[in-house]
Order: C-alpha cells, then structure tokens, then sequence
C-alpha cells in the first residue's frame, strides 16, 4: 500500500510502494482508478493516471495491481467497441464515470470446438481448439506449447472456463497480454503481397503490401478520417482494428452504425464482425488515449498469431503523441522539438516497428499493417510527429488541402506521397508497372504544364502538351476522384481501377494521335467526354463500351 | 463523503497571477472548488489545480487583485464544482459564473451536476440527423447546422460575427420540436452583449433562452468556467428534458486567452504560439459536449465563435477547433455583403444527415453541390479574367461570372434581422442556378431540373 503525495490532472505522485516495478498497474483512491507507473525513485513512484482525478488527494491510499498493463484478449474482441485499456463500452451506462467502471468482459458464452486430440503434442502457438460465430473469421485458441492432457469436446463454454491443459498450463478462451511489449513470433517475411485498399490512387499509384506501414498526414478537413474508414470498410484484411485515439465521438458513432450495417462481400457477414474498434474519444480521459494506440496493436498482433492478414488504422497518431507530450511536460521532463519529449522519435519507431508480415510461433503466416493519421497543426508538415513519423513508415499518403477545398477527394497528393514498396510489389506484373508509370508520369507532366499555363496562358502551349493537360485533367476526374458517397465507387477492385485506367488511357493516346495528324487540338478539347470520365460510377461491363463510344466520336473528327 | 463542517485554511503561502497557492491543507482533492473570504468580506471562488502534500494551488476565477496573504480564508467544498440544473435557468441572464445579472433570484433546481461534465459513452451516441434551421440563407442552404453537430463560426476582426451569432441564435428552430438556446458569451464588450441581449430579447422572454455573460471587464479566468456551464445547463435541457438545444460560445479565443494566462502562470512548458499543450484536449472537453444519444429525444448542437488573430486560419485557437468540430462557417472580407460567408471555405461535414426529404427538399445536397462546384468554376474564371480580361473569356465562362453575381446578391446578401423561410432560401437558390445553362448543372438529376430549373431569358 502506498499513498499519494501529489496530484497534477493525470500525474500522480505516490510514496511507499516499496517493490514496486517500472509499468506497474495501481489502484489509487478509494474507486482505485487505474495508473501506470512510469518512473521509479526508492520507493517513490510517478504513476500516469487513466481517469480523471478529480477529488483525489494527497493521502490517499494506492494499492499494488501486481503486473503491466495488459489487454484482455479472446473471443470477445470481433464485433466489438472498448475503451483505451481494451474495456467494453457496449453495456457501460450513457456517462462513463471512473466511479463505476465497466466489467471487463461479458459473461457470454461461446461454442468452441476442439482441433486436437488429447495425448497429441501441441507445439506452442498451433490452434488447439476454435470457436465459431457466423461473420468474423474463426477465433483460434493457441497452445502454450507442450503436450495436450486434456481437452474439452465440443460445447458451450465461458470464456474463463478452462478448455484444455497443454504442457500442464491451464488454458482458457481468454489470455491476458501486456500491451507496450509486442507478442513473439519466429521471423520476419520479406513481404511482396499487395493490401488491397479499394482506393484507386492508392491501389495504383500508392500500394503498399501486407504488413507495412503507411501515414496520412493533413490539415483538418483534407480527409483522413474518411480514407481511413473506407479502407476500414473495404480493404482486404481479415480483422480491422479500429482505433478512434482522440478523436470525435459523433465518428465513432457512425463507424460502428455503418460496419453494423454493411456486408463483408468476402463472408457474407457482417463487416462490424471482423473488426475491434477501440474508441478513446477526445473527451475521455487523455492517458488512455496514449495506451490505446498499444492496446490496439496488441490485439492485431493477437489474431495475426492466428494467422491472420490484421489492419491497425489509427486516427490519430498526433493526439497521442500529444498525450506524451502533456505527460511528459507535468512530470518536467526536458522538452525538446516544440514541447515533445526527446524519446517521441524512439517511441514513433517501435510502434510502427510492430508491423510486419511474419512467420508465427505455430508456423502460420500472419501480418500486421499500420495505417496511421498524423494531424499537423497548422497543416504544417515540418512539425516534429510528421517529420519523425515519416523517417519510420514505408508509404506516405499525403493530403492535399487544396484538393481538398476543391472537393477533389480522396485528397491525396500524387506528387507529395511517396511507397517504397510499389517498385517490388509490381515487379510480378510488368502490365501494372507500365500502367502505373504511364498515369504517374501523365499527371507528373500535366501538373508541370499546368504551371507553366498559369502563366502563359494554355492557348499558347503546343498541342501536344495541352493533350497532356487534357489528359490530366481527365485522370483526376475520371480516376482519382473516388466519392465515399458513391454506392459502386466507394471501393474497387484491383481488375476494375486497372480497367478504367486503362479506358482512360487509351482515350487520351487517341486525342494524341489525332493531334499528331493535324485535328486542331481545340476541337478534340470540346468533345464529350464524360461517358468515360462517368465510367467509374457504371457497371464493369460497360466500361469499355464506355471508352468506345468516346474513341468513336473522337473518330468523327478526322 | 464527511459531513464535518469544513476546515478553514489561512495560510495563503504564495500570490502569483490568477494563482493563489495554500498551505496546510489536507485532503483536498484535485479539482475541488474551493470560496475564499477575503479579509473585506468579499467572497471569490477558485479551482484546485495541483495539491502536492499539504500545498494546493488554487486557481481564483476572479483574479487575485487586492487579495492579502494575510486575513484570507480559504474552505473547500470537498468536490468539484456542481451547479443546479433545470428549466430554471431559461429566461434568465447570468454572469460567467451562473450568478443573476437580471432582477431575478439566484437559480435553484431539484439536481445538480458536475460542470467538468462526464464523456459521453460512444457507443450510445446517435449520428447526428436533422437540421437546425438558422433563417440564414447561405448557412441553410450550403452549410446546414445539423442537431448534434459542433461547427464552428470563424472570423477576423471587424466582420460581424457576433451580429451572425446572434442572428442565430435568435432565428434558429427545429421545426415544432422543444427548442432551447444556451448563448455563453466570454470576454465580450458592453456594447456587444447589449446588442446581444437586443436581438435576444424575444427568444429571451419566450423562456427559450439562457445567457451567460462574461464581459470584457470581467474576471478572467471566470471564462474558463463559463461555457463549461453552458453545457451543463444544455445537457440537462437536451437529454433529461428532451429539448433540441443550440449552445452558442462565443469568443473562444478569449476563452483560449485566459487558459494561456493560467498556463503561464504555472509555468508550464508551452507548444505553439505559448498556448498550453493541453489546448487540444481542453478544447475538446468542451465542443465533444454536443451530441444525441440513442432513445432520447433531444440534443445539443454547439456552435463555437471565434476571432482569429491576425485572419490567420492556422493560428492554435482556429487550427485545433477546425480539428474538434465538424466543419466550419467562415466569414471573410472578400464577400462584400452580410453576412461575408465564404462559401467555398465553409464546410458543414455532417449535413448530408440533416438534408433531403423529409427533412429539408429532396435536391437539398445535389443543389448545394451544384452551386459550390459553379463558384469554384466561377472563381477560376474570375482569376483568368483579372489576367486576360472578362473579354476574352468563353460565353459559358461569363455565365459563371453572372451566376456567382447573382449567388451573393440574391441567396447570401441578407439583412442581420431577416430570417428567411426555407421556401424562401429554396426559391432564391434556383434562381441563382437557373442563371446557368441548363446543360452546366450536371449535378442535379433531369426531373429536378424539369421541376425547378427556369432559364433565364
Ligand atoms: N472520399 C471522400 N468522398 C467524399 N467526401 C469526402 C471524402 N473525403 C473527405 N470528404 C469530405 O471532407 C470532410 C472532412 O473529411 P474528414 O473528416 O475525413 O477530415 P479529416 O482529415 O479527418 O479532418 P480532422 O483532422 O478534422 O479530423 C468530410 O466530412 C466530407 O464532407
Ligand atoms: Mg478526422
């Protein structure tokens, strides 16, 4: 028992909590609000608190929790909504006050189904058992390693009820792992594997493959929530992890209504099943906003132990950093860069560092991708978390505020982003390659000239060169515009933005020819083109036909 | 909870700022409110900020002017603040601290509530839906308010925010549903909160109204309470007495000032601009206040004002409300009528909940993107004609020119006491469109078009 000496908002000072360890859970008070300790001297401890501590005082008794702080993992995690500590808020009452927290898990049940018989060896990590609800992917339950004694049969269980005994371990449906520790695995694969997003500018320009790790850095209102939720709803993983790290309530409120709704086109399922969203809104209390981000990845590290393809999205990696820095600067840390401690870096690194395409303790394949917002202050991206972010991230998506005043979504700058994969993840594909290099080097070109026209005015630019901006302006419009609100664009597969693509360009290789055989350039910039632009919004099957009737009336010109 | 009487302490160790720091104590809480009785007589109040041992630093929202170390009793109440709630509160006009300015007594009500306020549990939010109808055309028409929403009202100095404010705050109404208006008015001037009242007066009288006001002259550091107040009054009216509430607060930043005087008093580590790193965080302890929840019939919709220094939009007190809210009105000197709202930067993200049929017009959201994607047109071609002259442009080009003319004559330029019908901001819209070529408007579906759309001869 220890006592509490100071209270700074989430900064609490306590003394004699002799044996205490470095990120230890405590109770402190009488409602035993959880803390971390976060530094140790003797037996004087500062501890990070995870409520709101109003009415605490000095005195105050402080009891020992007795290990880290560790996320509560198993069955019920699908489908479900949780605060920063990975404790459910489906069931807690219309205001979370810290003096009634919520129970951890629910007393559900759960049917589960053995996989091995008992006598067999069960190396550690090999799924031993599963358990089955219709929509989310088959929750695996892992083997501590060792041989299996006893196994329960097939049946309904709680998820504490013991199910087996391996190596002499007791196993049940649930585990408990810290959260700032990334869980094990045997090696790292060299991943060539596209994540599909859905999102034609990224799927083509901007790809990143399975277990990497990408930022989206932009001013407010340029879109980064909205990607981020329709690669959520879309993209081709196997679990989403969603974490609202500090943002708004009224989103989370709507993610959660929509993945209630949608169909995962790949189960039949619900899509709310095959994700975990974690909410630690703006409003709830700021420490735990900063454990929600290592809660998350915890429970994305947990099912790609399963040997799955996991997601973590986080918007807002810049709230975090955020609650860092506050904690940082109440406990008179040395600042450096604008107010954030000097270890933001390190810290930026090993959470992207748990990302990763892996080989499992239980020899299957699993991956884990980081997708992460990064909120600049004053839009300004040579502020210090999108500085550090980007020097440990493979792809960068940048948002473009201007594209986004111009309502050209999603805002992604071609020219400001960056993938480091996309050169290995075509090399497959010498088709997709050209493909991308032909529209990148269009727009490259395009956004040149467009420049250039500013100032001279386009009527004074070659021909040929205004059919490159002409060509720009069609891909932007009928490519990289992708509206949320679209029924059939809000997602599209890989073989469908190749399609268009490559409508596109052949449309604007044909205003090329015609140029080159003296079809004055004004006339071809009049015609109609928005069967193909609108080629988007159509059924596959039309497409080319789509992309014919514009190649025909270009034709009329000759 | 003790019932003893409680302790009084006198050992005021330090004076700095709006910090008054005191020795002795034991057991106060953090947060804990604390009266303090100056050797006059004169009763202040205060905020513990830090209790460290037996010292607390107690944040004095009346400011520390002519407070003696000597003779000044401190007692603690033994829990963060709480205020009375209920229906008490409308009709009424307060200072910052929720006492009466008009003749009335102080307001008593049968519960009290917290003013920190407690999160509201995500999962029992309700998207916002429906609108909030303001009888401005610009704001009804492209950037609807929606009943739940946060939106911010954005402005440099000498456009006429507060007149829009209030223009509001006295217009709005959801329709015949129970309908309240808090208006938290932090740092503002005489005359402004005369003209304020004015214009409030009837809603005022109608017992759909709570103003609190904090003046120019005002205590300080009072302004860090006072829209914290406003929204306990409004969560009280919306979820427990079912009312659609507007929680006007205006002028965040100097709201945001005061938080920065306290910060630099402490000491504390700044981040940009010398505003507290906390900004963000407690910016949004008080906008994430608004909001539905799921089975109740009302909500809080908040609309935040504020100045930004200097016009600059990336200043900390705009950057991080545009962070919070869900979306933006910005008013701007380049659009020369009332009520200067710049319709191309102003944004309202959740209105496409809020429109349509059943709720507005069924071509509400296609005609509002109609006419942004033809100002944005209209203001390319604007720039052009600056660089080659209105002469050189393409017929259509002109017409764009003429259809942003007519867009700020006919649907934005309005009267600071005109509200007007949704009929009304209807019929003007279609007109500003109908200066276009019908076949411009690619963005309304042809039997809207055939329904509404009139050439213009
Ligand atoms: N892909 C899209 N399709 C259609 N509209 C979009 C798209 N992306 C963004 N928008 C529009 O932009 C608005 C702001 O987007 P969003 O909320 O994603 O911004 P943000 O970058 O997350 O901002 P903040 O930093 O304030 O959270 C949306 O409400 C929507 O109106
Ligand atoms: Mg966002």
């Amino acid at each position: 028992m220890g006592t509490v000496t100071r209270v700074n908002g989430p900064l609490v000072e306590v003394e004699g909590l002799a044996g205490a360890a470095m990120f230890e859970l405590v109770g402190l008070g009488p409602h035993g609000l959880p803390g971390e300790i976060v530094s140790l001297r003797g037996d004087r401890a500062t501890v990070q608190a995870y409520e709101y501590t109003g009415g605490l005082s000095p005195g105050h008794s402080v009891e020992h929790r007795g290990s880290p702080l560790s996320a509560l993992l198993g069955p019920h995690l699908l489908g479900g909504v949780f605060d920063g500590l990975l404790r459910p808020l489906t069931g807690a009452g219309m205001w979370l006050d810290p003096a009634t927290p919520v129970p951890a898990h629910s007393a559900r049940v759960w049917r589960f189904t053995p996989l091995v018989e008992e006598g067999r060896a069960a190396g550690p990590g090999t799924a031993i058992g599963s358990v089955e609800s219709a929509g989310s992917p088959p929750y695996l339950v892992l083997s501590p390693g060792g041989e299996v004694s006893a196994i329960r049969p097939a049946g309904i269980y709680s998820a504490d009820a013991q199910v087996a005994v391996v190596g002499g371990a007791e196993v049940t449906l649930i585990r408990r792992r810290p959260v700032r520790q990334a869980l094990p695995y045997v090696s790292r694969l060299e991943s060539v594997i596209p994540f599909t997003t859905g999102q034609r500018v990224i799927d083509l320009l901007l790809p990143v493959p399975l277990g990497g790790t990408v930022a989206v850095p932009g001013g407010f209102g340029t879109g980064k929530t909205v990607l981020l939720q329709q690669i959520a709803k879309w993209c081709e993983a196997d679990v989403v992890v969603y974490i609202g790290c500090g943002e708004r309530g009224n989103e989370m409120a709507d993610v959660v209504a929509e993945l209630g709704e949608l169909t995962d086109p790949r189960t039949g399922g619900r899509l709310g099943e095959r994700t975990v969203v974690i909410a630690n809104t703006s409003n709830m209390p700021m420490m735990a906003r900063e454990a929600s981000i290592y809660t998350g990845v915890t429970v994305a590290e947990h099912f790609r132990d399963m040997g799955y393809d996991v997601v973590v999205i986080a918007d807002s990696t810049s709230r975090w950093a955020e609650a860092r820095r506050e904690f940082a600067s109440r406990s008179g840390a040395l600042p450096a860069e604008e107010g954030y401690p000097a270890d933001l870096a390190s810290a930026l690194a090993a959470f992207y560092e748990r990302a990763g395409r892996v080989t499992t303790l239980g020899g299957a394949t699993g991956s884990v991708t980081i997708i992460g917002a990064v909120s600049p202050p004053g839009g300004d991206l040579t502020e210090p978390v999108t500085t550090q972010t980007e020097r440990f991230v493979r792809a960068l998506w940048a948002l473009d505020r201007d594209l986004a005043y111009a309502r050209h979504y999603p805002a992604v700058s071609w020219g400001g982003s960056f993938s480091r994969d996309a050169d290995v993840l075509m090399a497959g594909s010498p088709d997709a390659a050209a493909r991308r290099a032909r529209v990148a080097g269009l727009l490259d070109e395009a956004g040149r000239l467009a420049t250039l026209a500013e100032l001279v005015g386009a009527a004074t630019l070659p021909a040929r060169e205004r059919v490159v901006l002409l060509g720009g302006r069609l891909l932007r419009e009928g490519f990289l515009r992708q509206s949320s609100l679209s029924l059939l664009d809000a997602f599209c597969r890989p073989g469908r933005t190749a399609m268009l693509a490559d409508a596109l360009l052949a449309v604007i290789e044909r205003c090329q020819d015609l140029v080159d055989h003296g079809i004055p350039v004004a006339s071809i910039e009049e015609r109609d083109f928005s069967p193909v632009l609108r080629a988007k919004d159509a059924a596959e099957e039309e497409i080319m036909a789509r992309r014919d009737t514009v190649l025909d009336d270009l034709e009329t010109l000759r | 909870m003790t019932t003893w009487a409680p302790v009084e302490y006198t050992g005021v160790a330090e004076l700095r700022g709006p910090l008054m720091v005191v020795r002795g104590t034991r057991g106060v809480g953090w947060d804990e409110y604390a009266s303090i009785e100056l050797e006059s007589g004169e009763h202040r109040h205060g905020l513990v900020l830090e209790v460290d041992r037996d010292l607390a630093v107690v944040q004095v929202l009346e400011g520390t002017a002519g407070v003696r170390a000597r003779g000044t009793r401190v007692t603690f109440t033994g829990s963060p603040l709480r205020i009375p709630v209920g229906a008490a509160w409308q009709g009424r006009v307060c200072n910052g601290r929720g006492r009466p300015l008009d003749s009335g007594p102080p307001v008593f009500g049968m519960t009290d509530a917290a003013v920190t306020g407690l999160p509201l549990n995500p999962t029992l939010r309700e998207p916002p839906a429906d609108p909030v109808l303001t009888g401005v055309s610009a704001i009804d028409a492209l950037t609807t308010l929606v009943r739940g929403q946060k939106i911010a009202l954005f402005s440099s100095g000498g456009l006429p925010h507060l007149e829009l404010a209030a223009q509001v705050a006295a217009q709005a109404h959801t329709g015949g549903a129970p309908f309240s208006v808090v208006f938290a008015a932090m740092g503002l001037t005489h005359a402004d909160a005369a003209r304020v009242r004015d214009a409030l007066e009837e809603r005022s009288s109608a017992g759909e109204l709570t103003l609190l006001l904090n003046l120019a002259d005002d205590p300080v550091i009072e302004r860090l309470l006072t829209p914290r107040l406003a929204l306990t009054i409004a969560e009280h009216l919306a979820f427990t007495m079912g009312r659609h509430v507007l929680a006007v607060l205006a002028d965040m930043t100097s709201y945001c000032e005061a938080l920065r005087e306290v910060s630099s008093a402490r000491g504390e580590i700044p981040a940009r601009r010398a505003y507290p790193g906390y900004l963000y965080s407690d910016l949004a302890s008080i906008y994430e206040r608004c909001g539905r929840v799921r089975g109740l019939p009302g909500s809080i919709t908040v609309l935040p004002v504020l100045s930004m220094p200097a016009g600059d939009i990336t200043h900390p007190v705009p950057d991080l409300t545009g962070y919070i809210t869900e979306g933006q009105i910005l008013l701007t000197r380049d659009v020369a009528s009332y009520p200067h709202i710049d319709p191309l930067a102003s944004l309202s993200r959740m209105m496409r909940a809020g429109v349509g049929g059943g709720r507005t017009r069924p071509e509400h959201m296609d005609l509002a993107t109609q006419i942004l994607a033809a100002l944005a047109r209209a203001r390319q071609a604007g720039e052009l004609a600056e660089l080659v002259g209105e002469r050189a442009l393409s017929i259509t080009d002109r017409r764009y020119l003429a259809m942003a003319e007519a867009f700020e004559l006919r649907l934005l330029a309005q009267r600071g006491d005109e509200s007007r019908s949704l009929e009304e901001t209807f019929n003007r819209a279609w007109q500003v469109v109908s200066v276009l070529p019908r076949r411009e408007l690619s963005m309304l579906d042809p039997e809207t078009l055939d329904a509404h759309y009139r050439e213009e001869p």
